[in-house]
C-alpha cells in the first residue's frame, strides 16, 4: 500500500471527505467516545500531567540513546535464537522477508495489525511472491476484504457502516447473517480461525520493543496477535526504529500511558511479551524468530527540530480531538498515518513534494498537543512545517506570493491604505444585500461559497476613531 | 543466531545525530516524574480484592470468591453454568495444593474430558486445546487495578489453554493480586538483572477478548475467549 493513499488531489480527497455524510457521523462519533473514554481514564488516574511527563522523559532518552538501545536489543533477540535484520529501506525489509518466507516454504502467513508493514507495503511484497496474506485484526481484515486502506492507526474501518461490511462479507465470503456488530464478528470469528490454524508464517507489528531483554510487547484487544504468535512455527516481527524502551519498566509506563490515551482502557485485553523462539518442551510460540527493524526515513528527521515525531506511541490521541480529521475523515490525508501526528511525520518520511497541504489541515487550536501522551508538541511542528514550505523550499503558491508582495507595498503607504479602506463600501456595492455580501468576487469568492461576508462599514475605523475623540472632548 | 546490516544502520543513526556511536556507558536516568509507584499503594490483600471485584465489571468478567477448602466445588460450578464437556488445564503444582486433581479425575469420571497439558505430546496439546470448550489456568501474578491475570508460560502451561476455548477460568490465589502492571515489570526486570532469563512468552490477559471495530459498538468476544470467570481464593 505505502505510505500515500487515494486520489493525487488533496483538494478532491477533502472534497470527497466532506461530502461522506456517513463517514462524518461516524467518525464524530468516534472521536467522541475515544476521547471520553481518554478523559476518564486520565481523571480516574488523577494526576495525568505527571504520567505524562513521564512519558515524555523516557521517549526523549531512548531516542537520544537510540543507537546504544537497538544495539542492545538485537543483541538480546540473537541471545535468544532469534535472528535480527536491520533494513534501511522498505525494499530492503520486504526483500528480507520474502527470503524467510521462501526459506520456510511458507504459503499463508497470518498477520496482526501493523501500521508499518502498511507503510513499506509488505502484503503486495508477499503477494507478489505467492503468499496468500491474511489480516486477522478485525477492522484490517474488513479492509482487506474490501481493498480499501486505513481511516484511522486504531480504528482502521471506522469509516465503514454495519451494513457495508455486512455486504462486504457477503459478497466476499458468502455470508448470510443480519448486519448485527455480534452475528458479523462472530462470522469473523470462524473463518479467521480456520486461517490461524492453517497458516505457517506468523506476522506481526510491534508496540514496544524491550531493549534490556530482547522482549517484542503486542497491546490488543481481540486475541488475533496471540494466535498469531502463539501457532504458526515462524515468526516474523517488524518494528519502526523508534518503537524500543530500555527495560520491562518504561514499557510498563508506556504501555499504561498507550491502552488509556488509545481507547481509556485501563490495560487492554491482551499484552502479550515475546521473547525469542519457544523453548524446549514449549508447543505455543515459534520455532523461528525474525525481528525486521526498520529505518523507511525514521533517520531523516533524527538530530532535527522534529526528532520527537518520532517519540510518537501510535495512541491516536490526538487523531481523536482534531476538528479537521472530524470533518474530512483519515482518507483526506492521502497518508496512512492521518489526523495530526500523520501531517507531521508523512511530509518528513515521504518529503514536502506530495504532502505539502497536510501541515495545512490544522487550525492550529493545539487540542492534539495537549492530548498527547508523550508530550509531542503536534501544533508547533505543523507552524514550524509551514515555515518551511513556504520560505526554505519555497513552495508556497505563487499567486500568493505575488498578493503578498502587493499588500505589503499597499499596505505600507499611508494614502492608498486610507483611500481603499474608504472606498471599500462603494466598491462592493454591486455584491451587497442587507450588508451582506453572499456571492463575492475575486478572493471573496471562496470565503462567499460557504458563509457570508458582512458589508463594509459606513464609516471605517480612522474616521470613527476621530470623530469620537471630537465629541468626547 | 545471525544479525544482519548492523554496523552502518546505527552508525547512520550516530552521524544524524552528530555524535560518535555511543556502544556503552549509557545510564538508565532516574526519572523525575514517577507517579506510577502511588497507585493503590499501601491497601492490604483484601482492598486489592475489592479493587479487582469491581474491575471486573467494568471488563464483562464475572467474579467470584472462595475459601481454599470450597475452590473445587465453585470451580464444578462454573463449569456446569458454561456447558464444558472439555477441558484443558496447565500441568501446574497448584491443581494438587488446592484439590483440583481430585475435581478433574471425578470430572472425567462424570464424562467430562479433561486434559492436563502433556509437554511430551508436542502439537496434540494445541489440537486438543482448539477442541476444548473451557481453558482453565492458575494466575501468576494478578493487576487488581486493571483486572489483569499474568501467565508466566512453559513447557508445562501453554498460550493455547487461555486462548482458544470459548470460555476462560482463572483462578486468582489471593497472595498473587498486587497493584498493577507496575509491580509486575519491576519484578521482571529485577529477574533480568540478577542474570536470570524472562519466559519466552508472558501473557497479561484482562477479561474476555472485545473489539469495537465496527461502528466503535463493543463487541465482546472475538478471537480470544468470549466469556471469562476470575476465581479468588484463599492461599493454602
Amino acid at each position: 500500500m505505502g505510505i500515500k493513499i487515494g486520489s493525487p488531489s488533496f483538494k478532491e480527497r477533502v472534497q470527497e471527505g466532506v461530502e461522506n455524510e456517513f463517514m462524518r457521523s461516524a467518525v464524530s462519533s468516534a472521536q467522541g467516545r475515544f476521547r471520553n473514554g481518554r478523559l476518564n481514564a486520565a481523571e480516574e488516574l488523577g494526576n495525568w500531567e505527571e504520567w505524562r511527563s513521564l512519558g515524555e522523559e523516557i521517549r526523549s532518552h531512548t531516542l537520544e540513546n537510540l543507537d546504544y538501545y537497538l544495539e542492545q536489543l538485537s543483541e538480546q533477540v540473537a541471545k535468544r535464537g532469534g535472528h535480527v535484520f536491520f533494513a534501511e529501506t522498505a525494499e530492503d525489509a520486504n526483500r528480507y522477508i520474502q527470503e524467510v518466507v521462501k526459506k520456510r516454504d511458507g504459503k499463508k502467513v497470518v498477520k496482526s495489525k501493523s501500521m508499518v508493514t502498511e507503510e513499506i507495503s509488505l502484503n503486495e511484497a508477499l503477494e507478489e511472491v505467492g503468499v496468500e496474506v491474511v489480516e486477522t485484526d478485525l477492522g484490517e481484515w474488513i479492509l482487506q476484504l474490501d481493498e480499501e486502506p486505513p481511516s484511522h492507526i486504531v480504528a482502521p474501518a471506522v469509516h465503514m457502516n454495519k451494513e457495508q461490511i455486512r455486504d462486504t462479507f457477503s459478497e466476499k465470503k458468502g455470508y448470510g447473517a443480519s448486519s448485527q456488530p455480534e452475528e458479523l464478528a462472530l462470522f469473523a470469528r470462524e473463518q479467521l480461525r480456520q486461517e490461524f490454524l492453517t497458516a505457517d508464517i506468523g506476522i506481526t507489528g510491534c508496540n514496544f520493543a524491550v531493549a534490556e531483554s530482547g522482549t517484542v510487547t503486542l497491546v490488543t484487544n481481540e486475541g488475533n496477535a496471540e494466535m498469531v504468535t502463539a501457532l504458526p512455527d515462524t515468526l516474523i516481527t517488524v518494528m519502526g526504529m523508534e518503537r524500543l524502551v530500555p527495560t520491562w519498566e518504561e514499557m510498563e509506563v508506556l504501555v499504561s500511558l498507550l491502552t488509556r490515551a488509545a481507547v481509556g482502557q485501563k490495560l487492554t485485553s491482551y499484552i502479550t511479551s515475546i521473547t525469542g523462539t519457544r523453548l524446549d518442551g514449549e508447543v505455543d510460540g515459534p520455532e523461528a524468530f525474525h525481528l525486521v527493524i526498520v529505518d523507511n526515513g525514521r533517520s531523516k528527521i533524527l538530530g532535527t527540530e522534529f526528532q520527537s515525531a518520532l517519540h510518537c506511541i501510535r495512541c491516536a490521541a490526538c487523531i481523536n480531538v482534531c476538528p479537521v480529521y472530524r470533518h474530512v475523515g483519515g482518507h483526506a490525508y492521502g497518508s496512512i498515518y492521518p489526523g495530526p501526528i500523520g501531517a507531521v511525520l508523512t511530509p518528513l518520511l515521504d518529503g514536502y513534494e506530495d504532502h505539502q497541504e497536510l501541515p495545512y489541515a490544522s487550525t492550529l487550536c493545539a487540542a492534539c498537543t495537549d492530548a498527547c501522551p508523550v508530550k509531542i508538541p503536534l501544533h508547533e511542528h505543523l507552524i514550524r512545517h509551514r515555515q518551511i514550505i513556504a520560505e526554505e523550499q519555497e513552495r508556497g503558491p505563487k499567486t500568493e506570493k505575488w498578493m503578498m508582495k502587493g499588500y505589503a507595498k499597499w499596505a505600507s503607504t499611508p494614502a492608498a491604505y486610507k483611500m481603499s479602506s474608504k472606498m471599500a463600501r462603494t466598491a462592493l456595492k454591486p455584491w451587497t444585500r442587507d450588508e451582506y455580501i453572499s456571492n463575492g468576487p475575486g478572493p471573496l469568492k471562496g470565503w462567499t461559497e460557504v458563509r457570508d461576508f458582512p458589508a463594509p462599514e459606513k464609516e471605517n475605523f480612522r474616521s470613527w476613531f476621530k470623530n469620537r475623540k471630537k465629541g468626547d472632548e | 543466531m545471525a544479525i544482519y546490516q548492523r554496523e552502518s544502520f546505527l552508525n547512520r543513526l550516530a552521524d544524524r545525530m552528530g555524535r560518535a556511536r555511543r556502544t556503552e556507558a549509557v545510564e538508565r536516568p532516574k526519572w523525575n516524574h514517577q507517579p506510577q509507584h502511588r497507585v493503590l499503594s499501601g491497601l492490604s490483600q483484601d482492598d486489592l480484592v475489592e479493587v479487582l471485584e469491581k474491575q471486573c465489571a467494568v471488563i464483562h468478567t464475572v467474579f467470584r470468591q472462595t475459601s481454599s477448602s470450597s475452590l473445587a466445588d465453585v470451580l464444578k460450578e462454573v463449569i456446569a453454568s458454561y456447558g464444558g464437556k472439555q477441558l484443558i488445564t496447565a500441568k501446574d503444582a497448584r491443581n494438587e495444593t488446592f484439590g483440583l486433581d481430585q475435581l478433574y479425575h471425578q470430572l472425567r469420571a462424570d464424562g467430562v474430558e479433561t486434559h492436563v497439558w502433556e509437554a511430551e505430546k508436542g502439537k496434540e496439546n494445541q489440537v486438543i486445546a482448539e477442541r476444548a470448550d473451557i481453558g482453565i489456568t492458575f494466575s501468576d501474578m494478578t493487576l487488581a487495578e486493571s483486572g489483569t491475570v499474568v501467565l508466566f508460560h512453559d513447557k508445562n502451561h501453554g498460550r493455547s489453554i487461555s486462548l482458544l476455548p470459548q470460555n476462560y477460568i482463572a483462578i486468582i490465589p489471593k497472595s498473587t493480586l498486587v497493584p498493577r502492571y507496575t509491580q509486575m515489570a519491576e519484578k521482571v526486570h529485577r529477574q533480568i538483572e540478577s542474570g536470570q532469563a524472562v519466559g519466552s512468552y508472558v501473557s497479561l490477559i484482562t477479561g474476555p477478548s472485545n473489539s469495537a471495530d465496527i461502528e466503535m459498538k463493543l463487541i465482546v468476544g472475538v478471537h480470544g475467549p468470549v466469556h471469562a470467570t476470575y476465581i479468588v481464593v484463599e492461599d493454602r
